[in-house]
């Protein structure tokens, strides 16, 4: 694939030869939206940026269609709850674009606790020739006005501009970690750890809960929800995974309070793996289904799996991501790297699926042929519209030249949030506070 | 060059102790197999610190991940059950009660969780769950905060918690994973070698408490000096009933708590904590500093206590 790079912060320079990033920069979601042509990204200070692709011109066959800054809004702010005397983050959690139904793009952003709903719309003409105000927006001495004119629209410069249309609170106790938009374009759920609550796009005010596992003894807790998502077509289906490692299908023909699930996904584990880590690194970071909506991929810590629908006792296929790591479980459940939430993310087609790791790499899978690349997101260590060389860890034994070595990956350096063009080979990675966009390589 | 038939580690400072131990599946139930390694026990003992400490460790500001919460407590839970399984839970427990005498075990959860700074703003809030296995008054305000309404009535009600300035001080104070890192990869090291290694590193990591217990004591005047406004009996008030009313009382049992003892093989956290320190040395200077007051404590909790 070929690299075109493509970073946010305007001091770039600056961050890069100092080699420091502020906090509030690091990118903690990225999203597309359903045609490909916005991508949005929401940052840990509350940020959002949504980037254009720019329309592919014939004097410039060069430039294919790069994303450039479109808007940028700050999203959520941090607040205070001063019944806990605990802050709320503002880091933005997850961004979900709703499909365009008309000249606005609207989008959902949300933090711990609060769910937005954002309009972002263009404005590139402005009316002119106010009766009662001048140019400056002085109101003008009446006695002055000697005869009526009716105000002219007159193009400008053009400008985008992001507006709140919706803001959903005081739903959630907990932290909520996905949201997903229903296939009806009228509803939407919010997930925290230990309910789902269903919105309708309207109404702020009220959500219904449609799964709660809050034991009646918090005592006896030992399973929290990590995400959940809507089946791409059917809207009364939806699934949820758990830090368990399973997967509940719900149907919400069935009950008002949808505790029984119709289907559920796990696979037993496997006896001779068995460790006190295993039931850490089984906890589900992320559940997708495939667009075609048969298949739904988990990505617990070390692993993808593909699941049929049809088949909950096991999964369909599964894909090792770095299973080096599994001799190192206790350094990262020291230093918490264990606990770290990888994304994973099916291409348009369902054909290849992908997913990042430590070191700035991420990894792709293809699901036909069975074959699998290790790219790395850096500056370094790739030049802009160079082809992607594929990386190599080493695991044991003799170092080949281009390999790296199990010691010396950068833990601080993951790749956790990472999206794919809904239709092309383009693909976004978040590499802490820099993205990166990359893009097939057309002959 | 090694001879022949000698297997080569894999790397001196990439494998990890616990990951090989683990590789005796503990399906096995044979003790004899288990008992073989006093590396594994000893690894599987660091690992449930390392636990306790990361349970510990209360976020000032903002809410701990309740996920990665869960999963720590989890991890706590599989390991106690294993021990009890092997018998050396038992051990502990009864180590511990001949140690120990109930009432010195009175410390404030503030003292652990609030941070060396002093200044620190007041009500600070625990995390908002109750661990699991490891339940009754090391968290007993959590649960009143938990109960899923919003008006939230911050009973800071004792916790009994090892004044063990040792173990509490692997809790307070920036004990934050920086050190905690360089910590492991030294035992780690020593884990490899012998095992009077394995100890002299632990004891290392005994003096880095104590670094933390001046400052302990500092805030320990300090949130004593408060006790005594935040104790009122509890009142008969209708509407805190209700509120209450899902809240299992035995949390509000302080004889239960007092006494400290639990039933084998449930451990109380603070009796988990003690364990940390059981490789050292069991009292520490500063500790008879805070005697007074908790003797002061005593007194206030026998009047509340009504006996």
């Amino acid at each position: 694939m070929e690299e075109e790079s493509d970073t946010r912060k305007i001091n770039n320079s600056f961050l890069r030869d100092h080699n420091y990033a502020t906090e509030a920069d690091i990118i903690s979601t990225v999203e597309f939206n359903s045609s490909g042509e916005l991508l949005a990204t929401g940052d840990k200070g509350g940020r959002v940026v949504v980037f254009q692709r720019e329309q592919e011109s014939k004097s410039q066959p060069q430039r294919r269609g790069e994303y450039n800054v479109y808007s940028t809004f700050q999203s959520h702010e941090p607040e205070f709850d001063y019944l806990k005397s605990l802050e709320i983050e503002e880091k933005i959690n997850k961004i979900k674009w709703l499909p365009q139904q008309n000249a606005a793009y609207f989008l959902l952003s949300t933090n711990d606790k609060t769910v937005k709903l954002w309009k972002i719309s263009e404005r590139d003409k402005r009316p002119e020739g106010y009766n009662l105000k001048d140019e400056d927006g002085r109101i003008r001495n009446p006695l002055t006005i000697t005869s009526l004119r009716v105000p002219v629209l007159q193009p400008m410069d053009l400008m985008v501009e992001a507006t709140a249309r919706r803001v959903f609170s005081n739903a959630h106790t907990y932290h909520i970690n996905s949201i997903s938009v229903n296939s009806d374009l009228q509803t939407f759920i919010s997930t925290d750890d230990l309910r789902v609550n269903l919105w309708n796009l309207e109404i702020t005010d009220r959500s219904f809960n449609i799964v709660d596992i809050k034991p009646a003894n918090m005592e006896e807790l030992t399973e929290v929800i990590t995400s959940a998502e809507f089946h791409p077509q059917q809207c009364h289906t939806f699934a949820y995974s758990s830090s368990k490692g399973s997967i509940r299908l719900c149907d919400m023909r069935q009950a008002a309070l949808c505790d029984k699930h119709c289907k559920y996904f796990e696979e037993p584990e496997d006896p001779s793996t068995r460790s006190f880590f295993s039931e850490i690194i089984s906890s589900i970071s992320d559940v997708k289904f495939s667009h075609n909506g048969r298949y739904l991929m988990t990505r617990d810590y070390l692993t993808v799996k593909v699941w049929d629908l049809q088949m909950e006792n096991k999964p369909l296929e599964t894909y090792q991501v770095h299973d080096y790591l599994r001799g190192k479980l206790c350094s990262l459940y020291e230093n918490d790297c264990i606990f770290d939430k990888f994304e994973c993310v099916w291409n348009g087609s369902d054909s290849v699926i992908m997913t990042g790791s430590y070191n700035n790499f991420f990894r792709m899978f293809d699901r036909n042929t069975k074959r699998d690349v290790t790219l790395e997101a850096s500056r370094e260590n790739s030049k802009p519209r160079a082809i992607l060389k594929p990386r190599k860890v080493c695991v044991g034994g003799k170092r080949r030249k281009d390999e790296i070595s199990v010691d010396s990956l950068d833990f601080s350096k993951k790749i956790l949030h990472t999206t794919w063009h809904p239709h092309e080979n383009i693909i976004a990675v978040a590499a802490t506070n820099n993205l990166y966009i990359f893009q097939d390589k057309v002959n | 060059m090694f001879p022949k038939g000698t297997k080569r580690k894999f790397s001196d400072s990439g494998e990890e102790p616990v990951s090989a131990g683990d590789q005796v599946p503990p399906a096995a139930p044979s003790v004899a197999a288990r008992t073989l390694t006093s590396s594994y026990s000893l690894q599987r003992q660091s690992l449930l610190d390392m636990s306790l400490i990361k349970l510990q460790l209360c976020h000032m500001l903002v809410e701990p991940n309740l996920c990665r919460s869960v999963l720590i407590a989890n991890t706590v839970r599989q390991i106690q059950e294993e021990m009890t399984q092997d018998g050396t839970w038992q051990i502990m427990t009864q180590a511990l009660a001949a140690a120990q005498c109930p009432a010195d075990r009175l410390v404030a959860t503030e003292v652990l969780c609030r941070q060396t700074d002093a200044a620190a703003q007041a009500g600070q809030s625990p995390k908002p769950f109750s661990v699991v296995g490891l339940e009754e008054g090391y968290h007993a305000e959590e649960v009143v905060m938990e109960g899923d309404v919003e008006t939230e009535v911050t009973m800071s009600t004792l916790s009994p918690v090892s004044p063990q300035l040792s173990s509490a001080s692997y809790l307070a104070g920036p004990f934050g994973m920086g050190p905690c890192w360089e910590e492991e990869e030294e035992d780690g090291e020593c884990e490899e070698d012998e095992e009077e290694d394995s100890e002299e590193c632990v004891s290392e990591g005994e003096e880095a408490d104590r670094d933390h217990l001046s400052a302990d004591s500092r805030t320990g005047e300090q949130v004593f000096g408060t006790f005594e406004i935040k104790h009122p009996a509890p009142p008969p008030d209708p509407a805190l009933e209700e509120l209450f009313s899902d809240v299992d009382p035995s949390y509000y049992d302080l004889d239960t708590v007092l006494t400290g003892m639990q039933s084998a093989p449930k451990m109380g956290p603070y009796d988990l904590l003690e364990s940390l320190s059981s490789h050292g040395p069991t009292t520490l200077s500063s500790s008879s500093s805070c005697r007074s007051d908790l003797n002061e404590l005593d007194h206030i909790m026998e009047i509340i206590v009504g006996s």
